[in-house]
């Protein structure tokens, strides 16, 4: 005959303490993560003002561009006609002297006036040739461009700077973020608290999650304000064109790497116990985000070197982008950076977690490395 | 019950757990006393496993603790721990969470609680904007959020006011009155005095006694009595086998080198004239402390 064992008694279980999964703790964090930092003023000042930038930006470009220039005529004929036929606006002026007295009041750019001689004109400017005035009162030679595709001059300068600029800046500002968020959960050891109820590597997928969430979504924004802002003043739809497919491949790009930044970012925080001494430790992490930036700003003439760059982790992320804007990468190229990027950042944030459950829990002074990645405190059951 | 058995800790090269030893019973608080340093918080941390022990076992009901036991557990740790910015009620509810509850189940417990440490009003506050001990009944309720079935409370009554220390405490026995095992430690030992029914004693990572505070007051209580007569007790000295402790006119302690003689001691005393009372001494938990940590 076979009897039931009697269920075993146990204290009552907690209201529905079920446990958590790392999937569910991971959410956890990360959810907590971007509450906490959406309420923040200071970074939603930031965002905002991130945004104003974008605008303006895109905008300012097009109005200066199309800003005209208020030039004072003595005499009137065809000096006035061939100005205003290149925009400019017209200011009637008695003589010499007063055209004079208009520049020097600043009431107009320029002033041109008669010449020495008769049937001569002399333009009149403060401090800086008017090359718009010169160049409508010239005649030029008709030009033939051979190759009309090629990027402008001034978007060659403005593009690949906006890519890392954006790239930079979020990297640096979300990864001092998280570092501190870190640093403040050893400092008030609530930590402790935290690793015994969850995983260290929740923690750590949570933050990188919450705060990769949140850097998304300030990319997303700032691409479409910069291409809402650019349709408003110009509608220039070739250039939308060029841009559409390196915006759309920076968005990948941006978030593998924003991945490997933050985990380099976290176990900055996790070596150290207190916020002030953040900044002393994080020179690595500045180091991969900095020196990327201004290679890809001073190279990004220079195809062999960008070629090298766009394959390099930290660098593909602003390099492979730029490369496809300048139409100078083939199609699987962007692929296999992904793909060598993902790798990376996969490599790493396992290190990353590895060091960052070696140092977490130690509260005395700071951690290095050598110690973080031998002594696993944590028991990994 | 949570056992603790035969654990070793290095750190560095130093010992700072011998071959520790104890048991934490259901529905009994634990004062878990020592000097710092002793190894109370090394131990602990081991229980919630933020340490690996070298060697030795901690289990609970004969299980080895793994992470799904540990979240059933509650824990204080002794530098206080919560987010300084964020809402009391808010961050209450996120570890809730992290230890499973579901959010209603969650946000029911922690409203009860703010209730029972009379933090209600103060539930919409940031931590940082609390008094120190606000904050201190704010930690206690981090630690009973999820309703655990084993509580593990490093310096719960440290930096408390007397009416905190009450709160806590009674809290302290619900839980334990529940059938909870309760582990805290105090180098307050009035306090722990008042409050455990059981003490483990730990002195330079090893325990030096451990028992119901009941036993342990039987185990060292030392064959000391006191007299109180009328006049004055000089005349005791003379009397075979006995050692004057303190004197002081018609009161004086006293030191048995048998206790049998306790009697002998009695019936010469009342000879002499009225006695007032004659009794032996219970020591009190700083005696004890002072004796096993020798």
């Amino acid at each position: 005959m076979t009897t039931l064992a009697p269920p075993r008694s146990q204290p009552q279980a907690g209201p529905a303490a079920t446990g958590t999964s790392l999937w569910a703790a991971t959410k956890l964090v990360a959810g907590r993560e971007i509450a906490v930092k959406i309420r923040d003023k200071a970074f939603v000042i930031g965002t905002i003002l991130f945004l104003v930038i974008a605008a303006a930006s895109t905008v300012l470009p097009a109005i200066f561009a199309n800003g005209s220039s208020t030039v004072a005529v003595v005499g009137t004929g065809d000096v006035g006609a061939a100005l205003d036929r290149a925009g400019m606006e017209v200011v009637a002026a008695t003589d010499v002297a007063q055209a004079e007295q208009l520049v020097r009041n600043g009431d107009v750019d320029a002033a041109v006036v008669p010449g020495d001689d008769l049937g001569e004109i002399r333009v009149l400017a403060m401090d800086r040739t008017p090359d718009s005035v010169v160049r409508a009162l010239s005649s030029s030679p008709p030009v033939q461009l051979l190759d009309p595709d090629a990027v402008d001059q001034v978007l060659a300068f403005l593009v690949p700077m906006s890519f890392s600029m954006v790239f930079f800046f979020l990297s640096i500002s979300f990864g001092v973020q998280i570092a501190q968020s870190v640093t403040e959960e050893k400092q008030t050891r609530i930590v402790e608290i935290l690793v015994a109820a969850v995983p260290v590597r929740a923690l750590l997928a949570g933050k990188v999650l919450g705060n990769g969430a949140l850097a998304l979504g300030q990319v997303v924004l700032i691409a479409l304000v910069a291409v809402v802002s650019m349709q408003a003043v110009g509608g220039d739809t070739a250039l939308l064109a060029q841009l559409g497919p390196a915006i759309a491949w920076f968005i990948p790009f941006f978030v593998v790497g924003f991945v490997l930044m933050a985990s380099l970012w976290a176990v900055t925080g996790a070596l150290v116990t207190r916020q002030e001494d953040i900044s002393g430790a994080s020179g690595p992490a500045q180091l991969v985000i900095m020196a990327p930036f201004f290679l890809v700003i001073f190279l990004n003439g220079n195809p062999t070197a960008m070629t090298l760059l766009s394959y390099i982790p930290f660098s593909a992320p602003t390099a492979m982008p730029l490369r496809l804007f300048f139409g100078d990468a083939a199609t699987w190229e962007p692929i296999v950076a992904l793909l060598v990027l993902l790798g990376a950042a996969a490599l790493c944030l396992v290190l990353a977690a590895r060091l960052y459950e070696g140092s977490l829990l130690r509260t005395n002074g700071k951690t290095s490395l050598r110690a973080a990645w031998q002594e696993r405190e944590t028991r990994v059951s | 019950m949570l056992r603790v058995a035969s654990v070793d800790r290095s750190f560095g090269g130093r010992r700072v757990l011998d071959d520790i030893s104890f048991e934490v019973v259901p529905g009994r608080m634990t004062g878990f006393v020592g000097a710092n340093g002793a190894g109370k918080t090394t131990s602990m941390r081991i229980i919630l496993g933020l340490l690996s022990a070298d060697s030795g076992t901690v289990t609970w009901n004969g299980e080895p603790v793994t992470r799904a036991v540990r979240q059933r557990f509650g824990y204080m740790p002794e530098e206080r721990g919560l987010y300084p910015k964020m809402k009391i009620r808010e961050q209450l509810v996120y570890l809730g969470r992290l230890y499973g509850l579901t959010a209603p189940a969650a946000r029911r417990s922690v409203d009860e609680l703010l209730d029972r440490v009379g933090l209600t009003e103060r539930a919409d506050d940031p931590l940082e904007k609390l008094s120190l001990g606000n904050q201190q009944r704010a930690q206690i309720a981090a630690a009973l959020v999820h309703d655990p079935e084993v509580l593990i409370l490093d310096e719960p009554f440290s930096g408390l006011d007397p009416i905190a220390v009450e709160v806590v405490a009674g809290v302290l026995r619900e839980r334990a009155g529940r059938g909870v095992p309760v582990l805290f430690s105090s180098h307050q030992l009035d306090v722990v005095e008042r409050l455990c029914d059981d003490l483990v004693i730990i002195a330079a990572g090893a325990v030096r006694a451990a028992g119901s505070r009941t036993e342990l007051r039987t185990r060292y209580a030392m064959p000391r009595y006191q007299l109180v007569l009328d006049g004055d007790a000089g005349w005791i000295r003379d009397v075979p086998g006995v050692s004057i402790v303190d004197l002081d006119g018609a009161r004086v302690v006293i030191e048995l080198a048998d206790p049998a003689d306790d009697q002998t001691v009695l019936r010469a005393a009342l000879a002499r004239g009225p006695v007032r009372s004659f009794g032996p001494i219970v020591p009190s938990l700083a005696e004890i402390f002072r004796e096993v940590t020798q």
